[in-house]
């Protein structure tokens, strides 16, 4: 990526990149290193500093049955939610792909729901699958409890789950959409000359074809689904009932934010982070290099 | 179109419209419920078909939850993410592609790393930054003991503090401060042909003239699709603007329409928070629908 033809000069380079390098270095560096410090340190509680703890804040996470309970429901939470995502949006797209009158007005129709934020969904799932004034409140009135988020800790993931789906399609079609465009068209008419039918075409060519992107978007999907869910876990359900919602995100929001365990919320960034960083590192190492077709 | 099929044709219009469909089948119901008096949204069956009520609930959305004022709040957000990300991603892509010094490839490392972890999993110290953004620096001095030598010489004491919270500052800096517009800049600077540098620089040109002259003209389609994802991504911004507006009256729409809902377990005017939703997903959608192309480009490019 060197290029020969390029500018010299001292200190312009610096001066063009310095407002970026501040601001990543306030906001992104010097808080992410905040985030170790405060995971190994207490702060004293008559101050005096912080003291150096050790594992013991991590100890204390891993200790907790709330936390291991947290975890279980973001990880079932991201694979149900992306696995739905996924499967929807790449369904839709190689319909899409087939170019029946009117594409272009069907993929406008998948891709919208994209443009709709996680508060203003979240907040119309919760009215349609609210017990009392939703799309169940007719079952409800008949037999009671049939259905209630508010209060079956399942029907609330559920809710949640359907919602992140939602979320999540438009993103995965527009991706899937655009990797089957860059599929060479020679290879699909040459499969039709052959006399392999469209569904033949899709299983044997387009599919195949299609693994990188499928690979991309489900690292994608997870990373987002452990990390960008707090804003339809707080409106639909901040976490309950009875913790059953209570995605790991989210518990550092309120175990930081609500508890004031600064310690403790920082241990579980960690974990999260590390979590999201062994996500892209397999992305990276086995995915962007593995799947070359080209 | 490969080869004629009708009957598979029908299929796939018969399955995307059934997809469409379930796909909107939520707003839909909240459009419904939006035009509803009270009476009506908690019906029993609910009703599928709107009512008379729309422009009444819609008018009481917008003054109960203050949106005017809250909309220009949210506006002021987006645009300052838009073209805050913008410039600083332009500048340090062209220092990156078009410079040769040694700490290059470090630099380009240090910006490339933040594309890996999003604002939510550092949120608790990014909060205590915006408490305090000279922070790092007042750490620093102290550390390194300056805070007690310049004690010592000059008698003052330094105590740096920039308090961001609650401020259109505030709410915009840490949704800047990653890189994901830098990369894509980076990624379309490297396109472009050498012949065009060398042309410029045997014209007499310097680099910010080449910058202002030729390849900001050249990234209007980069800036365009980038524009349109920014604004939706920022528009769109709740754990944030939660956090830094601690007082109620500098809320985003977005943590406005949360209040909207009272806690406990009293049951919400549906229709009035209904109207609320629909209100506050309309600039994005608009942005969506309108600039499609743009959107779906910018969206595919900036992740890879």
């Amino acid at each position: 990526m060197q290029r020969r033809a390029t500018f010299r000069s001292p200190w312009l380079p610096w001066m063009l990149v310095l407002p970026q390098l501040l601001i990543i270095f306030v906001f992104f560096y010097w808080p992410t290193g905040e985030a170790f410090q405060w995971a190994f340190t207490l702060e004293q509680p008559w101050g005096g500093g912080r003291e150096w703890v050790g594992w013991q804040n991590f100890a204390e996470v891993f200790s907790s049955q709330h936390y291991w309970s947290s975890v279980r429901i973001s990880i079932l939470y991201a694979v149900a939610t992306s696995a739905l995502a996924i499967g929807i949006g790449l369904l839709l797209a190689l319909f899409v792909d087939r170019e029946v009158a009117g594409s272009r007005g069907w993929r406008l129709a998948l891709i919208w729901p994209y443009a709709i934020a996680a508060p203003a969904i979240g907040m119309i799932f919760r009215f349609v699958f609210d017990a009392r004034a939703g799309v169940f409140s007719l079952f409800n009135a008949m037999m009671p409890g049939l259905w209630d988020p508010s209060l079956n800790g399942t029907h609330a993931l559920l809710m949640l789950i359907l919602a992140g789906a939602w979320q999540l399609v438009a993103y995965n079609f527009v991706f899937f959409l655009a990797g089957l465009q860059s599929i060479p068209r020679g290879l699909n008419e040459a499969a039709a000359m052959d006399g392999a039918g469209p569904l033949r075409r899709m299983r044997d060519i387009q599919m195949p074809l299609l693994a990188p992107t499928f690979f991309f978007l489900v690292i994608i999907n997870l990373t987002d689904s452990f990390t960008n869910s707090f804003g339809l876990v707080d409106i639909m359900t901040a976490g309950g009932p009875a913790r059953a919602t209570d995605l790991m995100v989210y518990k550092i929001y309120s175990d930081g934010f609500k508890g004031l365990d600064y310690s403790g919320a920082a241990a579980q960034s960690i974990v999260l982070m590390g979590l999201v960083v062994a996500l892209t590192f397999i992305q990276f190492r086995f995915v962007e290099r593995k799947m070359h077709y080209r | 179109m490969v080869e004629r099929r009708p009957w598979l044709d029908l299929a796939t219009h018969l399955l995307l419209a059934l997809s469409a469909l379930s796909l909107l089948l939520p707003v839909w119901l909240a459009f419904v419920a939006a035009t509803h008096d009270l009476a009506g949204v908690n019906r029993m069956p609910i009703n599928w078909l709107p009512g008379a009520h729309l422009w009444e609930n819609v008018v009481a959305a917008w003054e109960r939850g203050h949106f005017a004022q809250r909309f220009l709040t949210s506006l002021g957000v987006a645009l300052g993410v838009t073209i805050g990300k913008i410039a600083l991603a332009m500048l340090a892509a062209f220092a990156i592609v078009f410079f040769e010094w040694r700490a290059r490839m470090v630099v380009f490392w240090i910006i490339f790393i933040t594309l890996m972890l999003p604002l939510e999993v550092r949120i608790v110290p990014t909060y205590a930054v915006a408490a305090n953004a000279l922070r790092p620096f007042q750490a620093i001095l102290d550390v390194t003991g300056l805070t007690g030598l310049i004690e010592a010489v000059a008698g003052i004491r330094i105590s740096l503090e920039w308090q961001m919270l609650n401020s259109t500052v505030g709410l915009v800096l840490p949704l800047v401060a990653t890189a994901t517009g830098t990369f894509l800049y980076r990624q379309f600077f490297l396109t472009i042909p050498e012949e065009l540098v060398e042309a410029a620089k045997m014209d007499g040109a310097g680099p910010l003239r080449f910058l202002r002259d030729v390849l900001m003209p050249l990234s209007r389609t980069t800036m365009a699709a980038l524009a349109t994802i920014l604004f939706v991504y920022s528009w769109n911004q709740y754990l944030w603007p939660l956090l830094v507006t601690t007082e109620p009256d500098r809320a985003t729409v977005m943590v406005e329409l949360a209040r909207m809902v009272p806690r406990g377990d009293s049951l919400p005017e549906w229709n009035i928070v209904m109207a609320g939703a629909l209100l506050v997903m309309l600039p994005p959608l608009a942005i969506v629908v309108l600039m499609q192309r743009w959107f779906v480009r910018g969206l595919v490019q900036t992740e890879k």
